[in-house]
């Protein structure tokens, strides 16, 4: 018997089915497109008032008390700051943890580990931000008197174990992707796993390491209910871990919760603050996307 | 007289789980010969050959039996170092296996791990032209090594074997990812290292190996049917299995 031909109602079903999908798609490009206009419309109307000289280059934020003052870079410091103390922590233990899953660990302990790992990153943020109230600042205040309430360290300490798992998985998958012809020629002329670990496996995969680096310090980045809850609300061109200081992040809930008129100078700021974060993580989620392309390449 | 061995095995089984590759194998590899391993693919003839660098070891689920013994000493007993085992007895891949470094850190990264430090420019230049590759990249030795040909990737990994001053060369089907030119340039190459090395070589070509070898052994279904003369082997096979693999009639 003949396959029936498709009738023209399976035709327009398909067409259907594509209509939908499409949309769908289309809805996350709208939604993106949508956020990046209003960001980009609210900025402008804080740009007619604040030169974005001041606001890129000004060392004091300043945006509710008179004399006001609108230069951001307190609360990039402060993000940076956060930003790099957690990365002290992931990028180190993150590394070592994927070298050991990939190089030296048993099938099993890779089969139990990783999945334990990828949970990890699956807990709501803000449970790691009442970890960090309850658990981290305590010890830091019992460590260092003169930590108060808020310190930079604590959200830091506690984005950093954050971070952790998406290091060490992503960076994992990098060493996982580095063929076993590679290691097989190491051993080959007599290297221990340790040099083909080091030597050869971790210099091949780096570019897939350096692209979960640069993600991971990205969510730093824009991680928001940590440092809000833990860094506190003080702007501050500090680089003492100790002190409490803010985020561009913190900033904005900081606004976004308080009463702001809409249309005013300091509503609007909201938008050149989030328009600034959004440049940063998009320029570093593009460069890890494009190490990641390489990486790829490099092996075909 | 016979000539001195360098590699016996006794009684050498291995199996990957459950299943055996191969068993109950003993044979000697002579000094300075060039033995070649043919038979059907999964006959166990790569590894056999890998039980002697303990490659082997590399696989979780291989499980080893019986002996290899290199001048006498049993390279599986206790205290054994691998890497000792494998910088005395180098290895040569099925597909070209270069780091993705420079040519020359290709080379020099065998000799820095086992602690070369003065002369590594010269050994390097030694083991590139004794792997006839010197006068094709003198000039670019810095050069990515995943820029050469698969032919002249593959003499790399010969030259990058060859640096550490192995007394014995496995080389596990060298040439079966090359071109007929490149796989002449290849046999050529093993032609003028036999004499200064002991080479076993693994190879599905039967035609290659009655060229390039001595001695050969034939293996089938993990066992060893037969190994002697390559050119008695090939003109006078003893056993059936043999006549029937080299005559094209099985395999």
């Amino acid at each position: 018997m003949r396959k029936s031909e498709p009738g023209s109602a399976s035709r327009v079903g398909e067409r259907l089915i594509g209509a939908l999908l499409f949309t769908s798609g289309a809805l996350s490009i709208v939604a993106t497109v949508g956020i990046v206009v209003v960001l980009l419309t609210e900025s402008l109307g804080f740009f007619a008032e604040v030169s974005p000289v001041e606001f890129l280059a000004g060392t004091r934020w300043s945006p509710d008390l008179v004399p006001r003052s609108f230069g951001i870079l307190p609360l990039v410091n402060g993000t940076l700051l956060v930003a790099a103390g957690s990365a002290l922590i992931a990028l180190p233990v993150g590394l070592a943890t994927a070298i050991y899953l990939s190089e030296f660990a048993s099938i099993r302990t890779k089969r139990t580990v990783k999945p334990a790992l990828e949970i990890l990153a699956g807990i709501p943020t803000v449970v790691y931000g009442y970890f960090a109230v309850t658990l981290v600042t305590p010890v830091l205040r019992t460590l260092f008197p003169e930590v108060g309430v808020f310190s930079a360290a604590s959200a830091a300490i506690v984005v950093g174990i954050m971070i952790l798992p998406m290091v060490s998985s992503l960076s994992e998958d990098a060493l996982s992707a580095v063929p076993g012809s590679l290691r097989e020629a190491a051993y080959g002329v007599g290297a221990t796993r340790f040099e083909v670990a080091t030597r050869i496996v971790v210099p091949a995969g780096l570019p897939g390491i350096a692209a979960s680096f640069i993600l991971a310090i990205s969510r730093a980045i824009a991680e928001t209910i940590v440092v809000t809850l833990a860094a506190g609300a003080t702007p501050g061109m500090t680089l003492d871990l100790l002190r409490s200081i803010q985020t561009m992040t913190a900033y904005i809930v900081q606004v976004s919760l308080g009463d702001a008129p809409s249309g005013s100078i300091e509503y609007r700021t909201l938008f050149a603050v989030g328009l600034l974060l959004f440049l940063i993580t998009l320029a570093l989620n593009l460069l890890s996307q494009r190490m990641t392309t390489r990486f790829r390449e490099s092996f075909r | 007289m016979a000539p001195e061995a360098v590699l016996e095995t006794v009684g050498l089984g291995v199996r990957y789980g459950e299943t055996r590759v191969i068993e109950d194998i003993s044979l000697t590899i002579p000094k300075r010969r060039v033995v070649a391993f043919i038979g059907p693919s999964g006959c166990g003839k790569s590894t056999l050959l890998r039980c002697f660098n303990r490659m082997n070891d590399l696989v979780p689920t291989a499980r080893v039996t019986g002996q290899v013994l290199f001048r006498g000493r049993d390279l599986y007993a206790p205290g054994v170092d691998p890497a000792d085992v494998r910088r005395a007895i180098g290895m040569v891949f099925q597909k070209p296996n270069p780091f993705p470094k420079s040519i020359f850190e290709n080379i020099a990264f065998g000799l820095r791990i086992n602690g070369f430090q003065d002369d590594i420019g010269d050994r390097v230049e030694a083991s590139l032209r004794a792997a006839a590759l010197w006068d094709e990249v003198s000039h670019r030795l810095d050069a990515d090594a995943l820029g050469l040909s698969a032919g002249q990737q593959q003499r790399l990994c010969i030259a990058r074997a060859l640096a550490v001053e192995p007394e014995v060369l496995l080389m596990d089907e060298p040439a079966s990812a090359l071109d007929p030119i490149a796989t002449g340039r290849i046999e050529d190459l093993i032609g003028e290292l036999r004499g200064d090395y002991t080479i076993v070589i693994v190879t599905h070509n039967m035609q290659q190996a009655a060229r390039i070898s001595d001695d050969t052994a034939f293996l089938y279904m993990g066992e060893l049917v037969e190994y002697k003369e390559t050119q008695r082997l090939f003109t006078n096979p003893e056993d059936e299995r043999t006549e029937a693999y080299i005559t094209g009639r099985r395999g």
